[in-house]
């Protein structure tokens, strides 16, 4: 008797303080508090600073007074880049801590292990740096949203661009057999719409020692332009490859693979010149932005409260456009610090411009569209740096 | 024509891959009576220690000698350290030992080197020779088909004509009796580990130049070695050499004349090796280990 008077009265307090209260779990007067998870140890760790630069950018949103009033505490976990881990750092997070939301993560496996979860809580797992073109389903996970363009986006804007100036490339693609590969490759040849202009597509295995007989394969079909849809591994070999058999074939690489000390540098710049990839983010390193407001802003952040950033890692300037959207939301929810309204905000952005993007590209969102970046430009690389060419290419 | 030469020689490029690593799993099982699951990881580690002397400027063959060197050193007090306390256990804890080794050195590599890609230099030239129009064979794959015969001569060689080769073979076979005649059972086991992980390093910098170093390196070599010796024999350095080869070559084949074979070569190539297996459980090449009960 006495346990259900208590559980009434406090029925009666929840339901009467949520009708008055702006605040969920996580929020108060004086605090927004929220989660991100990422690789600190494991084969991923190097991406692991993400989360340094989203706490350092809250320190530095903290130092100059909070937002609307509140100190922002951010708890980076370490999930070691495994998904069961990444699992047991949600519950914790929302469960023992009590965040808010759970914003900045990395990966697609180790998010793929909490989409449900986040769901079923209904808390905010936002901004996410993964490309898998699966978060971006507000039907059915409408609690999830990444933020880094989707390898299916990037996919449709190499297509596109081939189909307006090249319109009759034969095309070889090269793909890895998993979810990565095909979320590129079918976007790829659904935006092309015309199957028939791939005139090969071989897949490898994770497992394989090299991809060279794919490659001879490739050549043997008389492909003009090779689309290179592989992890940073197997591109670079892929690459290598091509130059060794004089296969002259423009090629296409995904941006997953484009960095230059981990895939051209293996492959040889030699073999490398010449190759397309994309970008959508602004390089501290290109003297071109040398003056940019976005990258002095980065640099300034960079020196006072991120230290250890390298400017040679791109998720370490990327951390910074993601956090500085985490910051748009949260001053746009106001005192409204629900996890609904959170949602709602986050998916009402308009030609919001996050700073390191590139000129013209800008975070748009929308109730049935949770792919906040789908505007890339072209670049090619010139034997020493990536150079953008072209306008910038948009994708819905 | 030159498509099915150009086939050849890459199943051929990863068949010689294989075929050393073969190499360093039938000299451990020879000399040990087990499979190290853990030698791939290893030649990784050794590779990473050859790719290091190489950065602070040692020329690669010194880098590649001391390299053996110290993979040999390394793998005797491993065995001592690690391995030795369950020298008596069953089996299977000693295959849960060496998963267990598999994962650490595998850990530890990344830790040490990260898990970027790293280039390494061949040992022979870096250009390819041309043998008729529109195809040619890269040096370092030439290179490391010599070395792989090298290596399997040398082996075959220790095993065959030598008191030590017979001691090693003779402490895996029965260690109660071999201490009845004399032999020191525990250097030997020592020394099979020494000299495994030695063939080890040779095959990890044969192997990095064609796929790249990282610490992943090691694992598809060593499946496909292993599928190799077994196919060969895993008791016969020539049958599992020639496995090696032979696994190579026919992933190569698979993926460029059978429908669909890119996608299913691994399950091809592993198929015939097991019906082949069905038929002569020792392999190829192998002896039958009878043991007296």
């Amino acid at each position: 008797m006495l346990k259900s008077t208590t559980a009434l009265v406090l029925g009666l307090t929840l339901a009467s303080g949520a009708m008055a209260a702006t605040y969920d779990k996580g929020a108060s007067d004086d605090e927004i508090k929220f989660g991100t998870i990422v690789p600190l140890s494991g084969p991923a760790s190097a991406y692991g600073s993400t989360g340094t630069c989203i706490a350092a950018y809250f320190d530095m949103v903290n130092d100059k007074g909070g937002i609307n009033g509140r100190k922002v505490s951010v708890s980076v976990q370490d999930d070691g880049y495994n998904p069961a881990k990444m699992l047991e750092q949600a519950r914790r997070l929302v469960e023992r801590e009590g965040v808010l939301f759970i914003a900045g993560n990395i990966g697609t496996p180790t998010n793929s292990a909490i989409h449900r979860y986040m769901n079923q809580r209904k808390v905010p797992h936002l901004f996410l740096t993964t490309g898998a073109s699966k978060w971006d389903d507000p039907e059915n996970y409408p609690w999830t949203m990444p933020y880094i363009p989707s390898y299916a986006a990037e996919g449709r804007i190499y297509a596109k661009y081939i189909k307006e100036n090249m319109p009759d490339a034969k095309i070889g693609i090269l793909y890895q057999n998993d979810d990565f590969g095909r979320d590129y490759m079918d976007a790829f040849i659904d935006q092309l719409g015309d199957e028939s202009m791939v005139v090969s597509a071989v897949s490898y295995d994770t497992s394989a020692a090299t991809v060279d007989s794919q490659m001879s394969t490739l050549k043997e079909s008389g492909a003009d332009v090779f689309f290179n849809v592989a992890s940073p591994k197997f591109a670079a070999q892929a690459i290598r490859r091509a130059g060794e058999i004089g296969w002259d074939a423009t090629q296409f690489l995904v941006s997953v693979s484009n960095a230059k000390s981990a895939v051209l540098e293996p492959a040889g710049l030699d073999h490398s010149t010449g190759i397309i990839s994309t970008q959508y983010l602004k390089e501290p390193t290109n003297p071109a932005y040398a003056e940019d407001a976005d990258v002095q802003a980065w640099q300034a952040f960079k020196a006072e409260y991120f230290p250890k950033a390298s400017d040679g890692n791109w998720w370490d300037w990327s951390c910074y456009s993601t956090a500085y959207t985490i910051e748009h939301v949260l001053a746009q929810a106001g005192d409204e610090l629900t996890r609904e309204n959170l949602m709602k905000v986050a998916s009402n952005l308009e030609g919001f411009e996050a700073p390191m993007l590139l000129p013209g590209i800008t975070v748009n969102t929308a109730a049935d569209d949770f792919a906040p970046i789908e505007a890339m430009s072209l670049m090619k690389f010139d034997g020493d740096n990536w150079a953008l060419f072209g306008d910038v290419i948009a994708v819905d | 024509m030159t498509f099915f030469l150009e086939q050849l020689i890459i199943g051929l490029s990863s068949g010689g891959i294989y075929a050393i690593m073969a190499l360093a799993l039938v000299m451990i099982y020879k000399s040990t009576g087990h499979v190290n699951l853990a030698q791939g990881e290893m030649a990784v580690f050794s590779t990473f220690i050859a790719w290091t002397l190489v950065q602070m400027d040692v020329p690669i063959w010194p880098a590649i000698l001391l390299t053996v060197a110290v993979s040999f050193v390394g793998a005797i007090v491993l065995e001592r350290v690690v391995v030795r306390p369950f020298a008596k256990a069953d089996d299977l804890v000693v295959v849960a030992v060496f998963v267990g080794l598999f994962l650490s050195i595998h850990s530890l590599a990344g830790a040490i080197w990260n898990y970027e890609v790293k280039p390494f230099p061949s040992a022979f030239s870096d250009g390819s020779i041309s043998l008729m129009d529109d195809l040619s064979i890269r040096a370092h794959t030439l290179g490391s088909l010599l070395t792989t015969g090298a290596v399997l001569t040398a082996v075959w060689f220790f095993f065959r004509y030598t008191r030590l080769g017979l001691a090693l073979r003779a402490a895996a076979d029965n260690h109660e009796s071999s201490r009845l005649v004399g032999i020191n059972v525990s250097v030997m086991l020592a020394l099979g580990w020494g000299l495994a992980a030695g063939i080890g390093a040779v095959a990890g910098v044969m192997i990095a130049p064609v796929t790249f170093l990282d610490p992943g390196m090691g694992l598809a070599p060593l499946i496909f070695a292993l599928a190799g010796a077994l196919l060969g024999g895993i008791t016969s350095p020539f049958g599992a050499a020639l496995g090696g080869l032979i696994v190579g070559v026919l992933e190569a084949m698979v993926s460029a004349y059978v429908p669909y074979g890119i996608e299913f070569r691994e399950l091809i190539a592993l198929m015939l090796i097991l019906s082949v297996l069905l038929v002569r459980p020792a392999g190829l090449f192998g002896e039958i280990v009878t043991r007296r009960v």
